[in-house]
């Protein structure tokens, strides 16, 4: 704690003079030492202090639900930071060698030499193997948050005015993340991912009009030819990595300019964000949730095995393996392949390759084109043009919430669809008995869920206790035959009880044991109001010292 | 106003007893540090991947709980109040700036049409022009690629190794995957020429009419690009007489000419037309009638 004299003294006279000891330097310095002369100088240039200030009292509601936009952001975070890593390794190329490598199964064969540096890196790099499988698990989780994060911010509406442009911004990234992750997939050249890559071939050949043009471009000419790996690795590292970069900042920045929205609760309302300040609290919790997002990755990438190509073995053109599945995201467009009847047609001299185009083009068109336009068709149906702040909850909107329900229904059915003949094998049913049960689910299972869904919602509605916790009741009967029933008292938590909302207070004292207590000043006080506050003054008070 | 008090009923429990949670949060710091402390440790001595992956992973995961429950109980939760300031201007603001668009505009456009029209047709025609050169430079066009193999009359079955398949290689119900002599070892081969070839049975068998002369000795030779998606039909069901193909269970019947039984798969497999040479050997009696693997705009 300094001595009162340094309080009064200003930053202008303290210029007058070299101070001569360690204490006249420190003074010179100011109340607030080097940070306060950091922030001057940076003030002199940039004119930071006011902007500053009001973004460390930046407010962020709390809720749980919050969180999954952020584990998307760390698991980003992470795939470029692993990314980088592997970068290093990774030979962009389908130049034939010959293995000769640690993998003694391998030994002697002719293999890609983006194969052969995807081995080395799993065998022969220290760390290379962790560093595969943690960017390999960060990419699933990626994609898996972005989507769980799309579902909390449509169920609860957070997508409406202001927020449409966020909600386009944040859909695109999940179209990037998800096309990334295949490109990704596809260039460790293995057997499982280069066959992979043949079905994404055929796909863009089934496209009317332009499909072999197109497919001719991406891949050189016929497939497989040998360019597409190295254009797959600058899509991969630099192209799409960059525009997630540019979308995540603006998805970022329209956040903090239009600020969170919130669960309606005590003292919230539309004009206002009920909730902790950024620093240090906010701070505090999402960097520590950065490392634990990173950690848990870590623990998954060295003790879940994923993508072992050297057991797939290298991509041939004329062999395949069993089991034939994509990544998990990829799985809703495995399942609609296999369950879209061989429509095929032939006009005019020409192909329609509709059992493919109408699945694999056409349907994901579809979905994201809905999922994109979303707001827009909300706001066309409901004719809402007021600003929205505060939260839905996804029970007062039944039919919105049963046609998410119903949505999120269909692509789980096709997801389903995408293992049936492991279902097959697995149930000793016929191939075709589970086809059909697919055909027919795709259409079915979306409208009961839907339905249902609707049903609940409306139900819930009308339950005033519904998210609360339950009190008992007990009934005694009196002397005379007459029953008595009485609600108990509420046990500790279980009434929940809402704080006021105040102002954030100009010292935030973050010392709990003196809270209350009276007596010591928190960090930092010493030098602004005389040293001994005691914690009554915090708050108001001071605030007007501060103006 | 205070921010909180330890006497508050509303105080978290983590928050009344503050050396208490103290105490835990610097173990998981002190658990984090030794974490890394040893993740270090394990790359220097290269120890195995799940040492290097689980000292990094706790060391990670602990450094992080330790802060994030230090934010969550230990510093102000308030709830704190922060004022919503609307983003839309004034309405004189707003009709500023419109004025000054619509206005200056129109001044602009008014008077100098003619640079504006050619201004904006020079960017057109950039836009389209820059077109061409990025897409022809991509790659050749198709042209006729997706309509041909290699396969041509007297063409040499050989199987992967370059071996020349004579008619004593298969017995009945035998398979094997051949390519034109000199083709087995390109990508091209590999990719687009590869062919499924089945000993059905040991006399010459017609898969469909006008095929009579197609499969003598029993082989029959059928393109094992799937018509769906190219996947190699890599799977001979014997008992069923079927080919299947792993990736999204097309099924064709080999018998009456790889028709398709079951799966998305629109057409047969096309046959390839055998002969036996002098010398025993198998050839192709000439290109396959029709393009193979999936469908396409061109193929009529």
């Amino acid at each position: 704690m300094s001595s009162p004299e340094a309080t009064t003294r200003t930053r202008r006279n303290a210029d007058s003079g070299r101070p001569r000891t360690k204490r006249e330097a420190k003074q010179a310095l100011g109340p607030y030492g080097r940070v306060g002369k950091a922030i001057n100088e940076l003030d002199d240039r940039l004119g930071v202090a006011r902007g500053g200030r009001v973004f460390l009292d930046k407010i962020f509601p709390d809720h749980w639900s919050f969180m999954l936009g952020e584990i998307a952001l760390y698991s980003f975070v992470v795939l470029l930071a692993t990314g980088v890593f592997l970068s290093f390794y990774f030979v962009p190329s389908t130049a034939q060698v010959i293995y000769h490598g640690v993998y003694k199964p391998l030994d002697g064969q002719k293999v890609s030499a983006a194969y052969a540096s995807t081995v080395n890196i799993s065998f022969s790099v220290r760390a290379g193997l962790l560093m595969r499988q943690m960017h390999h698990w960060a990419a699933d989780i990626f994609v898996g948050s972005i989507v769980v994060h799309m579902a909390r911010v449509f169920f609860t509406g957070a997508f409406r005015k202001p927020r449409e442009t966020n909600w386009l911004i944040g859909s695109t990234l999940l179209i990037l993340a998800i096309l990334n992750g295949f490109i990704g997939y596809s260039l460790p050249d293995d057997l499982i991912s280069g066959t992979g890559l043949r079905i994404g071939y055929s796909i863009i050949l089934s496209i009317p009009f332009v499909g072999s043009y197109l497919a001719s471009f991406l891949f050189g000419g016929n497939f497989p030819g040998n360019i597409i790996i190295p254009r797959f690795f600058i899509l991969h590292v630099l192209i799409l990595p960059a525009i997630i970069v540019l979308l995540l900042g603006a998805h970022l920045g329209l956040l903090v300019r239009q600020k969170h929205t919130q669960f309606p609760g005590k003292g919230r309302s539309e004009h206002n964000v009920v909730g902790s300040p950024m620093f240090p609290t906010f701070m505090a919790k999402t960097t520590g949730f950065l490392f634990m997002v990173a950690g848990g990755i870590a623990l998954l990438g060295g003790f879940a095995q994923i993508n072992p190509i050297w057991q797939f073995g290298p991509y041939q053109p004329d062999k395949i393996s069993y089991a034939v599945q994509p990544d998990w995201y990829m799985g809703w467009l495995d399942g609609a392949l296999r369950i879209m009847p061989s429509w095929e047609f032939t006009g005019f001299g020409h192909t329609w390759p509709l059992e493919v185009f109408i699945p694999a083009i056409l349907f994901p068109g579809v979905v994201f084109g809905i999922a994109q336009m979303w707001p827009m068709i909300e706001r066309k149906i409901t004719n809402d043009d007021e600003m929205h702040n505060l939260l839905d909850r996804p029970r007062f909107r039944p039919k919105r919430t049963a046609f998410g329900a119903a949505f999120f229904a269909m692509l789980f059915v096709l997801f389903g669809a995408s293992s049936t003949d492991v279902l097959a094998n697995f149930f000793q049913i016929s191939l075709n008995e589970v086809l059909w049960f697919f055909r027919i689910a795709v259409f079915v299972i979306p409208v009961i869920v839907g339905v249902f869904t609707w049903r609940i919602c409306i139900e819930m509605q009308g339950v005033p206790t519904v998210g609360k916790r339950k009190r008992a009741v007990t009934i005694s009967m009196t002397q005379d035959g007459g029953y008595v029933s009485e609600t108990s008292d509420p046990r500790p938590g279980d009434g929940h009880v809402e704080l006021d909302p105040t102002p954030v207070p100009v010292k935030i004292d973050i010392d709990l044991e003196t809270v209350g207590a009276g007596g010591r000043g928190g960090r930092g006080g010493g030098g602004r109001g005389g040293g001994d506050d005691t914690t009554e003054e915090i708050g108001d008070g001071v605030r007007e010292v501060a103006r | 106003m205070p921010v909180a008090r330890l006497d508050d009923p509303h105080l978290k429990e983590a928050a009344r007893n503050p050396k208490r949670t103290e105490n835990i949060i610097a173990i998981c710091l002190v658990v984090g540090i030794l974490g890394l402390a040893g993740f270090g440790a394990a790359y220097w001595v290269n120890a195995a991947p799940w040492v290097i992956a689980g000292t990094i992973g706790v060391g990670l995961f602990f450094l992080g709980f330790g802060l994030t429950a230090w934010g969550k109980y230990l510093m102000p939760q308030g709830p704190f109040v922060e004022e919503r300031h609307p983003l839309a201007s004034t309405e004189s603001e707003r009709d500023a700036i419109s004025a000054a668009l619509v206005e200056r505009t129109g001044v602009v456009v008014k008077r100098r049409k003619m640079l504006g029209g050619l201004f904006a047709g020079g960017a057109g025609i950039f836009g389209i022009v820059a077109l061409f050169p990025l897409l022809r430079s991509l790659g050749p066009v198709p042209g006729n690629t997706l309509n041909v193999t290699n396969w041509k009359a007297g063409s040499l079955l050989v199987d992967s190794n370059g071996r020349p398949v004579h008619r004593d290689d298969l017995q009945p119900g035998g398979i094997l995957t051949v390519f034109p002599a000199g083709y087995e070892n390109s990508e091209e081969g590999q990719a687009i020429d590869q062919t499924v070839l089945i000993r059905y049975q040991d006399v010459s068998y017609t898969t469909q009419p006008g095929r009579e002369s197609w499969g003598p000795a029993g082989y029959l030779a059928f393109s094992k690009l799937c018509t769906h998606l190219g996947c190699p039909v890599g799977l001979y069901e014997q008992q069923l007489e079927l080919l299947v193909c792993p990736c999204h269970q097309s099924m064709f019947n080999v018998a009456d000419g790889c028709v398709p039984e079951f799966g998305p798969a629109p057409r047969p497999l096309p046959q390839l037309a055998l002969y036996i040479d002098s010398a025993g050997y198998l050839r192709a009696q000439g290109p396959y009638d029709q393009p193979v693997g999936p469908g396409f705009w061109e193929r009529s």
